[in-house]
């Protein structure tokens, strides 16, 4: 069992252009508001969920969806 | 040990007395009133931490917004060293503030002796006074105390930058952002506490007013800035009252003096409805609540803030609601386009407001409506211009909740729909 550090969503609502992947690709983590903009909310990932949520990441056309440090 | 200040101050002294008294703003009139600047004498290395401490002391909040202790911001950037920019901001986006013009009017040595001070602390090499580009008597102060100023070793350069006007773009970031040739719209910062930097500098923007303060916290000391605070709020500060009042206008009041006296200076025509603290992106308070200190602790407990110094007066006879919605479609129209739940939530919470001001025929899908996209927009963009409409149009909705009520079910007005106070 390895430890992992603790990762939140983050979008970057500058960057972000409401394309959508990352609503696809995570819909246990990410909903879209009315304009198509993503809601990821400040939990932490769980861990099962932390190798999608990179790749996510990584589809975002604008590299607006961050895997960041959670805030504890 | 000897603190920076140790001047006695000259009776009533605070940021607008010299100009009551003398109705002169130059450079000698300054010093004749407040005393030279109180710089540290060379090799003294332990003045900048004396000068952070005083200022802590006094208990100094940022008078731009935040109510940030400036204390702070002004260590923060201290631990990055040398090629620090001071950053004077007199953008004054802000419709209902009048402050910064007022007091660069009157005060501009003041505000250039706080930021010398600062940019000294910090070995900051530059001072750059921003003030919007359609301010044409401000900047014309601004440069005229500037050019008093050369060759008078009072601090280091400073330069008048004239930013595009906007609600938007006197936010830090977005200044940071014009100062390095950037659009000067606000950056995405995941990280609020990571100091704002032009161009690799580290940048520390410190509001017109809050450098005021500070170039009189130095000559005059901390016991004498907390003297003059009440109900636990130290110093004075300047507030704008406007709206459905005989004289809108600055005052310079005691933080922490009640806002029916601060309220009182500026005589309401008749009967208050509710006042607007904070601006634009503020709270609304009850009648109720006028007695609460003008202060940032006090005010907090209203859920509201001091923000940049602004009453607006409600009258008995207006509509709150059309008011509420006449400035939610302002803002909506002032955002910077960057973000999605900006630029498409704003203009449908101002939507949504102008048809509970004219009558809905679907009052609960409207009610349900509203508050789901005030809940969609909050926090969600890079700055917190989403968030003061948010504020503002929540606290409305329950100052006003008996209008809300009386809209929604009858489609109209009881005060006859007559436009709001401005």
């Amino acid at each position: 069992m390895t430890t992992r550090v603790p990762v939140a969503l983050r979008v970057d609502p500058i960057a972000c252009d409401a394309f959508g992947y990352c609503a696809e690709l995570l819909p246990e983590l990410v909903a879209l508001d009315e304009w198509g903009y993503p809601v990821v909310g400040a939990r932490r990932v769980p861990d099962e969920l932390v190798a999608l949520a990179r790749e996510a990441a990584r589809q975002c056309p604008r590299r607006a969806l961050l895997v960041a440090e959670a805030d504890s | 040990m000897k603190g920076p200040a140790t001047m006695a101050p000259p009776h009533g002294a605070t940021l607008l007395t010299a100009w009551h008294r003398h109705h002169r703003c130059d450079l000698a009139a300054h010093l004749e009133t407040h005393g030279p600047l109180p710089l540290p004498v060379p090799r003294d290395y332990g003045w900048p931490a004396r000068l952070a401490r005083e200022i802590e002391a006094a208990g100094l909040t940022g008078r731009g917004g935040a109510a940030f202790p400036s204390v702070r911001k002004l260590v923060a950037a201290g631990t990055t060293g040398r090629g620090a920019v001071v950053v004077v901001n007199a953008m004054e986006g802000e419709p209902a503030s009048d402050k910064d013009r007022v007091l660069l009017a009157v005060a501009p040595h003041l505000v250039l002796d706080g930021a010398a001070l600062v940019a000294t602390a910090l070995g900051a090499g530059r001072v750059v006074v921003c003030v919007a580009d359609d301010r044409h008597d401000t900047a014309a102060h601004v440069a005229q105390a500037i050019g008093e100023r050369v060759g008078t070793h009072l601090g280091p350069p400073v330069e008048l930058a004239r930013p595009p006007a906007g609600y938007v773009s006197g936010e830090e970031s977005a200044l940071a952002s014009w100062l390095a040739g950037g659009v000067g719209a606000p950056a995405f910062r995941p990280d609020r506490a990571v100091p704002l930097s032009i161009s690799r500098r580290p940048a520390l923007v410190h509001n017109a007013e809050t450098l005021a303060h500070v170039g009189l916290i130095a000559r005059y000391g901390a016991p004498w800035f907390r003297s003059l605070g009440s109900n636990g709020a130290t110093g004075t500060t300047l507030v704008t009252v406007s709206g459905d009042v005989e004289h809108p206008g600055v005052h310079e009041v005691a933080l922490g003096a009640p806002i029916e006296e601060i309220v009182a200076r500026s005589t309401p025509n008749g009967a208050i409805r509710a006042v607007l603290v904070g601006g634009y992106g503020g709270s609304w308070i009850d009648t109720a609540a006028l007695a609460t200190p003008y202060a940032p602790a006090a005010l907090r407990g209203l859920g509201a803030g001091v923000g940049a110094g602004i009453l607006l007066v409600l009258g008995a006879g207006h509509c709150g609601l059309a008011e509420v919605a006449r400035i939610a479609r302002y803002m909506a129209g002032e955002s910077a386009g960057q973000c999605g739940p900006c630029v498409f939530g704003l203009p449908a919470i101002a939507a949504d407001l102008d048809e509970l001001v004219r009558g809905s025929p679907h009052p609960g899908a409207l009610e349900q409506r509203l508050h789901a996209r005030l809940e969609a927009v909050d926090g969600r963009g890079a700055c917190r211009h989403p968030d003061g409409v948010v504020r503002m149009v929540r606290s409305a909705l329950a100052v006003f909740r008996d209008e809300v009520r009386h809209h929604l079910a009858r489609g109209r007005c009881r005060c006859g729909d007559k436009a709001g106070p401005r």
